[in-house]
């Protein structure tokens, strides 16, 4: 299948040349870090972890969003999501590819990665993270290829795989709540240390992971003469809004303990994402404006998404909402999220965090590269369905 | 490899304890309890602390490092030199096993708002905890950071894939990572301790080296003559680290997380 990979238009082409300069770029930066060190980040010893582990986060959300079309389609049997359905699954694999390329970039000694397989620690939430990410890939690896196999042959997909799918989908959940575990367990990190952490990634999931597979299929009608069908997208946006209104339920319930409780340590991350911290006669908000930028996106995209007239009758309109929504959940968990939590460090400090150019142009090439895997891999699943029709 | 020099460690350590004399054996079987007591500091819903024959602890008299301010420097200089760590100009590439700091950072759970200005600029010293229930521990994927039978937390550099989760896990910011390479940052290196390579992360081992062969920390030996550092088995009842413990008013840090640290301030 993979000769549909090599068949395209100029556009294809300019497009993946354009992915490959990012990548080409990130390659040269990542062998300076890698001969370096990771002094060549912006990270310290306060704030030790920066966008590349944040990225990571954020794009296991995406890879778990996958489900919310896999979910409704074999579970509920909503049969609007067929032609859909292998979109999540191709995204989850290269959102895991890219959530897997993170963090070997933040590794400081990559070459020993393999030591957690070897001296496996289950005490260790990241050890479960490793095995639940790689389960997940597997797993669509594999449904995803049996399904278009399948459905290239025209014949209807094994029987044996329907347990790999209904497996995915607990897998799905799992992958976002391990990954919020590996924050949720921190003592003395107050603003981590909440059990809301899982249910919030996973709506804010639920809500980012469609919203990117709105905007690509909205462009994929334009550019690939592929319809996902205006009722799938209409089911989407409807999962969509449900999940963003519920992430930023959670967050208000974050600000309601954190300011009625008025318990220093629940309010100090807050205040430094939203208003600024103030300590020692300097105020500190690098973040403020990421934040309310978070804000206002979820309210421009819901706005639009939810209004009938930019929600039907114009595919411009539908596709900035779902990118507002997008990029909303992005800055919250991609940035605010893991960066926050750790101001103030263990000794009320406040170390701010600013990524160098160097680690700018390795998460820039790393998505680059994700976006790269994603266009050839739907332009496979594409080509199948467009043999398949003709 | 390392597992060979770790168990040689654990046996290095039991022979060390034989070598205090019999009492030890005795003592084990009353000492769980007591500690217990004292590692909660008071708090509830601690858990029990271990109920080893040894677990090593250390005591930080704070008067004694705000009256001699010396005294400080003295014990961070000979830390750093014993163990090779890098002094790198630039602070964001910092690594410090030992350090000087404030009241209010070493306690951010006990602020005094009233202090004068002279009390405030004052400083104490911190190190790792060596933690009864570390959270470090519990976090590394790699069993890279782990808790010898004496209670000391010790670090394996050649293990550490660098994931910088122990950091993450310790709610003391005892922990450094080394972002770049060390070795031309050591000022006076020592031969006979190893220096870490970058990518790794290293802390206070509180001298597992040398007290393994019965010596005492480097630091605590450097104001040996204050007494401003005492170091000594917490799980001996006779010992002098618990006679301190026994008369004088501690505090640990940020004892509500349930870490049970074994370094005690007396405040
Ligand atoms: S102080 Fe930090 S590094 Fe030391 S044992 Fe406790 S948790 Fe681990
Ligand atoms: S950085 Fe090293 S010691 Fe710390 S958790 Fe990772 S592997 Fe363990
Ligand atoms: S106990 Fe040893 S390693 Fe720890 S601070 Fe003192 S000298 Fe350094």
């Amino acid at each position: 299948m993979f000769e549909k990979a090599l068949k395209g238009n100029n556009y294809y082409w300019m497009w993946l040349a354009f992915l490959g300069f990012f990548i080409a770029v990130a390659a040269v930066c990542y062998l300076r870090q890698y001969f370096f060190g990771l002094g060549l980040t912006g990270m310290t010893r306060d704030v030790s972890w920066g966008i590349y582990i944040s990225q990571f986060t954020f794009l296991v959300g995406v890879a778990a969003g996958g489900v919310m079309l896999v979910l409704p389609y074999y579970i509920h049997n909503f049969k609007a999501f067929g032609r859909i359905t292998i979109l999540g699954e191709f995204l989850a694999i290269a959102a895991l590819l890219m959530c897997m390329m993170f963090i070997m970039a933040d590794l400081g000694q990559p070459l020993r990665g393999l030591n957690v397989l070897l001296y496996p620690s289950p005490q260790s939430m990241l050890f479960w993270d490793m095995c639940v990410l790689w389960g997940y890939l597997l797993l669509n690896v594999l449904c995803g290829w049996v399904i278009l196999t399948a459905e290239r042959k025209q014949v209807a997909p094994p029987k044996w795989i329907y347990f790999f799918v209904y497996l995915s989908i607990p897998f799905a959940f799992s992958i976002h709540t391990v990954t919020a575990m590996l924050y949720c367990g921190l003592p003395g990190r107050h603003f981590w240390l909440t059990a809301i952490v899982a249910p919030r990634f996973l709506a804010s999931a639920f809500a980012a992971g469609p919203a990117l597979i709105v905007v690509i299929a909205l462009i994929l009608k334009r550019v690939a003469h592929f319809d996902a069908g205006k009722q799938a997208i209409d089911k989407m946006v409807t999962i969509i809004s449900y999940a963003a209104i519920a992430n930023m339920f959670f967050v208000g319930l974050e600000f309601f303990v954190g300011f009625y409780s008025d318990i220093p340590g629940h309010k100090h991350t807050l205040e430094y994402l939203f208003f600024g911290l103030e300590h020692h006669g300097h105020v500190y908000n690098n973040l403020v404006p990421y934040m309310w930028g978070f804000v206002v996106l979820f309210f421009v995209g819901i706005a639009l998404i939810n209004y009938p007239r930019t929600r039907r009758d114009n595919d411009l309109w539908l596709g900035i909402g779902c990118a507002s929504i997008f990029l909303a959940f992005w800055l919250d968990k991609g940035i605010g999220f893991v960066l926050g939590g750790f101001v103030p460090t263990p000794t009320h400090e406040i170390v701010e965090y600013y990524p160098t150019i160097n680690e700018i142009f390795i998460t820039i090439g790393v998505w680059a590269t994700g976006f790269f895997i994603l266009t050839i891999l739907y332009k496979i699943a594409i080509g199948v369905e467009h043999e398949v029709e003709a | 490899m390392d597992i060979k020099r770790r168990n040689f460690l654990k046996v290095a350590g039991i022979s060390t304890l034989a070598g205090l004399g019999g009492t030890a054996v005795v003592d084990r079987l009353v000492a769980g309890a007591g500690v217990a007591e004292a590692a909660a500091g008071g708090g509830h819903g601690a858990q029990q602390a271990s109920a080893g024959a040894v677990r090593y602890g250390m005591v930080i008299d704070v008067k004694k490092f705000y009256d001699d301010p010396g005294l400080g420097d003295k014990a961070i200089k000979a830390c750093h030199q014993f163990h090779n760590v890098p002094q790198f100009p630039d602070k964001r590439d910092e690594i410090k096993w030992i350090w000087m700091t404030h009241f209010e950072n070493a306690f951010p759970e006990a602020p005094n708002h009233y202090q004068d200005e002279a009390n405030q600029k004052k400083q104490l010293p911190i190190l790792c905890n060596h933690c009864d229930n570390p959270p470090c521990v519990r976090a590394c994927p790699t069993k890279a950071t782990f808790r010898y039978e004496d209670g000391i937390i010790g670090m394996d550099y050649h293990r550490c894939i660098g994931c910088r989760f122990c950091m993450a896990a310790c709610p003391y910011g005892s922990r450094s990572f080394n972002w770049r390479e060390p070795r031309p940052f050591i000022v006076d290196i020592n031969q006979d301790y190893p220096a870490r390579t970058r990518g790794v992360v290293e802390k206070c081992n509180f001298c597992v080296e040398l007290v393994q062969i019965g010596k005492l920390p480097a630091c605590v030996e450097a104001v040996a003559d204050s007494k401003a550092l005492v170091f000594g088995n917490l799980n001996d009842p006779n010992s002098e680290i618990r006679q301190i413990l026994k008369e004088k008013y501690t505090r640990l840090r940020n004892p509500s997380l349930g870490t049970l640290p074994s370094v005690f301030y007396i405040v």
